[in-house]
């Protein structure tokens, strides 16, 4: 069995690179063959491990164990039913409730904490190492990257800030700040190939070790 | 010459990749590893903790993804084993569900860890924002059963694991922006410790969260693998794949130099 998994495994590993010498029937079965396993071990997953914990399981129990304020659930799961009222066009409108919900719920946990997570203590870790700096804890090195970063945090936030034309001060820092989103761009590239390189040292491995046994 | 150079066929260049990658592999060449300060800052809070202390892992990354993050997990998985520290297996990604199962089967195999008292695996709930901040209030509330259907009741592991208060890092692993929900959700609000292993694709949006902090630790992709495993010293897929990478490596910077070579000396005859 283990035989066959491994065969089936090359070979569509096989489709799939045959699409870098062009577009072929063999690269779109194993690409529709890959979409269909993937909604569909998906849905049963979310099915088996969402719904029947979340919803069936407590009302089965409410209702053998005729403890009848458990079936409250039928509110939630009958609000978040209304998502199938699309499937249903005269009644399509009734999706926007569920929608409202998520939408609220999901602002209201979100914004306060994605404020302090990713401004206020994105800010306080700019600005930190100058108490640092100024209390005498930082050498030279480190002084100059506490440095570099302000600089690159302004000349990049100024880039972006379309209210005031980008000519004179305003032009010449944003140009600064163009250099550190250059810098953010390559690194970003470099760790790209990096993580593209790996799969195919992957796939390169599975196919020499398990599946051909040359190394 | 610069014309053909310019308008060479993309095949050649993957070719040229292909066998950057094939020719080491069958070679088994090997370079040294230098350990990164994020890599190690994870190793050593996790080497710091006292025999007992529990890890959370979410593995939440698909199997498009596993070349970088499984050799991580492994090396991270059997540090702990080695070092006695419990390990709760989740994820917040319904096709990671099974690869994180087997992924802690396969170690605590290795190192001899038993179900129940050195581990536990508690799958998958969808619902991400809802998971994170449940399982601060009280995990049963939200995995009230492990991945086999076990009651969380009846793993001896959980009877004094109710919430973060208990777990003393979360290790995420990660493909796509479930670190930044850990951060949001879980350090943010529960001040809870967490330390991440991510593809290359997305690191360099993390390091901001490890200058502020909200990261005690990082560890980049297949780098970050190998990294682990030379610090725990066992080397295996990770230090392996880093090796051929540098190959591939040396190969693209050369294409890129030669690329733009070629580029501003067409843009010379040009003017």
């Amino acid at each position: 069995m283990e035989l066959i998994g491994i065969w089936v495994a090359a070979l569509l590993t096989l489709c799939i690179y045959s699409f870098l010498y062009r577009d072929n029937p063999f690269y779109r079965f194993a690409e529709h063959l890959f979409v269909g396993l993937s909604v569909g071990y998906g849905i049963v997953l979310t099915f088996h491990q969402g719904f029947i914990p979340f919803a069936w399981n407590p009302l089965q129990e409410a209702v053998t164990k005729q403890e009848w304020v458990g079936l409250v659930r039928l509110i939630p799961i009958g609000i978040g039913g209304l998502f199938f009222a699309r499937l249903v066009p005269s009644q399509g409108w009734l999706i926007r409730y569920p929608i409202a919900i998520l939408i609220g719920v999901g602002s209201g946990l979100a914004i306060p904490n994605v404020m302090r997570a990713d401004i206020f203590e994105q800010v306080h870790g700019t600005l930190a190492p100058f108490a640092q700096i100024h209390a005498g804890e930082l050498g030279p090195f480190q002084i100059f990257g506490v440095v570099l970063m302000l600089i690159g945090v302004i000349s990049t936030l100024t880039y972006f800030f379309f209210s005031v034309e980008h000519r004179g001060v305003v032009g010449g820092v944003s140009k600064i700040g163009i250099v550190f989103l250059m810098i953010g761009f390559g690194s970003a590239f470099g760790n790209t190939v990096m993580g593209r390189v790996s799969l195919l040292i992957q796939r390169v491995d599975f196919l020499l070790h398990d599946w051909l046994h040359l190394i | 010459m610069i014309e053909k150079l310019m308008n060479i066929d993309r095949r050649i260049v993957f070719i040229l990749v292909a066998l950057a990658v094939i020719i080491p592999s069958l070679l088994e060449v090997s370079f040294p590893i230098t350990v990164s300060q994020p890599t190690r800052s994870t190793y050593d809070y996790i080497e710091a903790l006292p025999p007992g202390s529990t890890v959370m892992i979410g593995f939440n990354y698909g199997p498009s993804s596993l070349a970088e993050l499984h050799p991580m997990a492994k090396a991270v998985i059997y540090h702990c084993f080695q070092k006695q520290i419990r390990v709760i297996g989740m994820t917040l990604l319904a096709e990671a569900a099974t690869l994180g199962d087997n992924m802690l089967k396969d170690v605590a195999a290795e190192a001899g860890a038993v179900y129940g008292q050195d581990y536990a695996y508690l799958g998958f709930r969808p619902g991400a924002t809802q998971v994170l901040l449940g399982m601060g209030t009280a995990i049963d509330s939200v995995f009230e059963a492990d991945y086999a259907g076990t009651s969380l009741t009846e793993i001896p592991l959980m009877a004094d694991v109710t919430n973060y208060e208990q777990v003393d890092l979360v290790l995420d692993l990660a493909s796509g922006s479930s670190t930044e929900w850990w951060i949001t959700y879980t350090n943010t609000r529960y001040n809870q410790q967490i330390a991440a292993g991510v593809t290359g694709v997305i690191v360099s949006q993390m390091y901001p969260y490890l200058q502020t902090k909200q990261l005690i630790g990082l560890m980049p992709g297949l780098l970050g693998a190998a990294e682990y495993e030379k610090l725990i010293d066992r080397p295996a897929k990770g230090t392996e794949g880093m090796s051929i990478q540098s190959f591939a490596h040396l190969l693209v910077v050369g294409l890129v130099i030669l690329g733009n070579i070629t580029f501003f000396i067409q843009r010379r005859q040009g003017e």
